[in-house]
């Protein structure tokens, strides 16, 4: 009688601990196991990369593709970023009777903000996807393996390239779309008033200093860098069948937009701490 | 001089509850080509996949030109695979080279080799899988069964000395089917390979054959020639040779 009692209530409360553990738990568990997994790789990647041969031809045809192919998405995106920031801003500025200080304002935001940001989401969105797309399906059809059992280093030829590849393309994909993010301001600034374009990069160029470029700059560094790992990941990593590499390429969309989140965070509190 | 290619000992793998290999215990010579049967399902590419360390046997040894699979580094296992061709049952072409890339592809590593001379064994290669004509396509725009052949190619490019081919003639016509087993002969009178060859095509093993292993339920269930494993008293081996 009494151990039916203690059951009874014992089966509740056992229930909303195994409901914590299935709901949460193992979340979170499997979450560290991730980022356990993706420190392996990280740290593969730096042990593989210094030592030789190097994949040169294959690293230059993967700049190509991450890189170059996605500079008319980025140059769209980096025009319409700075002439709809300027558009937006005029109204408040002119209320504080400011608007001399557009050119200046937007600039700022542009190159130490938006310009990384929007530029590295936008490079998660097309380059992690496809990376991780493309190992995954390589990973599926046992290309990968085939590499292996050819006495090759798949992951020097096809992970290393496209970390690297990734790492220095999105700072150069990043200045590029600073660039035409500025042009994109001054014809915003231009559309209601007059100002030259020696003017507008005179007011720019005045505003900004070392401290708004470089620490921008650093960090696209190493959101290139997040992208082209967890793209990595995820895709040399994916389950085996078909619907691993769609889940591989959804995984490094939403992760690697995450991570340039995070990263962010910590570069911003970072500058602000040597700033001041 | 050692003549025992490949040494296997009490190998044993399973995935989960799936005990797909129990305890193979298999021996294969210089020279000699070995004809492995049994259902699908059975573990027969999971068998050669455990000999080039692809997946790695829970237990076991595994002997491979004298050395044990489980001692070598890095470094070794390369050097090691590259005397190893293996033909995956799904082919495996790298989907973002065309022909003469995939089959360019093993060689890189060998800057010994002159341009033309990789060229020539590209040309000699394929023309012995009877595909000349399509070193410039892509394999999306080949057929399984030219797909299959390129895959064959690329094993042979580097003249191993061990060569696993998982069904090498599943999905071809009967003609191409003989012209391909014949090939594995040539291959195997020419340079002295060893070989494993997976298959179902009774026809394909008749030709190859030196010696036949049939799996089931994990361990090699029957094991003789071609000819008196089709003369089996065993109703169930004799039924694969129908
Ligand atoms: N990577 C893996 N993970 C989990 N299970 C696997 C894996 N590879 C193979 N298996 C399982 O091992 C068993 C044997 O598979 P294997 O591919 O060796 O069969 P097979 O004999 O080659 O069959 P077929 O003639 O159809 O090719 C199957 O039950 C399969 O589900
Ligand atoms: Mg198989």
């Amino acid at each position: 009688m009494s151990t039916d009692l203690k059951t009874a209530s014992a089966k509740p409360l056992e229930k909303v601990i195994e409901h914590i553990e299935n709901r949460y738990i193992k979340n979170i568990k499997s979450f560290f196991e991730e980022v356990t997994l993706l420190t392996r790789l990280i740290l593969r990647f730096f042990k593989t990369a210094v030592k030789p041969p190097f994949e040169f031809a294959e690293l230059i045809k993967q700049a190509y593709l991450i890189g170059y192919k996605s500079f008319p998405l980025v140059a769209i995106t980096g025009f319409i970023m700075g002439l709809v920031l300027t558009i937006q801003s005029r109204p408040t500025l002119a209320d504080f009777g400011a608007e001399s200080w557009l050119p200046a304002m937007v600039a700022v935001s542009i190159i130490r903000e938006i310009g990384p940001v929007i530029t590295a989401l936008i490079f998660a969105g097309k380059v992690g996807s496809g990376i991780g797309a493309e190992l995954a399906s390589m990973k599926v059809t046992e290309q990968i393996d085939a590499m292996e059992v050819s006495g090759m280093n798949p992951f020097k030829y096809l992970v290393v390239t496209r970390i690297a590849a990734a790492t220095f393309m999105l700072p150069i994909l990043v200045i590029a779309a600073d660039a035409i993010s500025l042009y994109g301001a001054y014809i915003g600034v231009n559309l209601k008033g007059d100002v030259s374009f020696h003017l507008f990069f005179l007011q720019v160029f005045g505003k900004l200093t070392f401290s708004d470029v470089f620490p921008a700059f650093i960090k696209t560094i190493f959101f290139g860098f997040a992208v082209g790992s967890i793209g990595c990941y995820k895709g040399y990593n994916a389950s085996k069948g078909t619907e691993g590499v769609g889940e591989a390429a959804n995984a490094a969309v939403v992760f690697a937009s995450l991570a340039v989140f995070v990263l962010d965070m910590i570069a911003v509190q970072l500058t602000s701490l040597f700033d001041s | 001089m050692e003549t025992t290619i490949v040494e296997i000992e009490h190998l044993n793998k399973s995935f989960g509850n799936n005990h797909v290999l129990r305890d193979i215990n298999l021996k294969i010579e210089k020279g000699e080509n070995l004809v492995v049967f049994g259902k699908s399902g059975s573990g027969k590419s999971v068998l050669i996949k455990c000999l080039v360390d692809l997946i790695e046997p829970d237990e076991g040894k595994v002997v491979l030109f004298g050395k044990t699979m489980s001692d070598l580094n890095d470094d070794e296992l390369n050097a090691l695979r590259k005397k190893v061709g293996f033909l995956f049952q799904s082919a495996a072409l790298y989907d973002s080279m065309t022909v003469r890339e995939n089959l360019e592809f093993p060689l890189r590593d060998l800057k010994t080799k002159a341009k033309e001379e990789i060229e020539a064994l590209v040309f000699e290669v394929l023309k012995s899988v009877g595909l000349e004509d399509a070193i410039d396509k892509m394999p999306s725009e080949l057929s399984g069964g030219m797909r299959k052949r390129v895959g064959l190619a690329r094993t042979l490019i580097l003249k191993p000395e061990l060569i696993l081919y998982d069904e090498p003639t599943t999905g071809l016509d009967p003609i191409t089917s003989k012209e391909i087993s014949k090939l594995i002969l040539d291959v195997q009178s020419k340079y002295h390979t060893a070989s494993i060859i997976i298959t179902h095509d009774v026809e394909c093993a008749r030709i190859t054959s030196n010696r036949m292993i049939i799996i089931k339920d994990g361990i090699c269930y029957a094991e003789g020639t071609f000819k008196e494993l089709s003369e089996s008293k065993d109703e169930w081996v004799r039924s694969f040779f129908k």
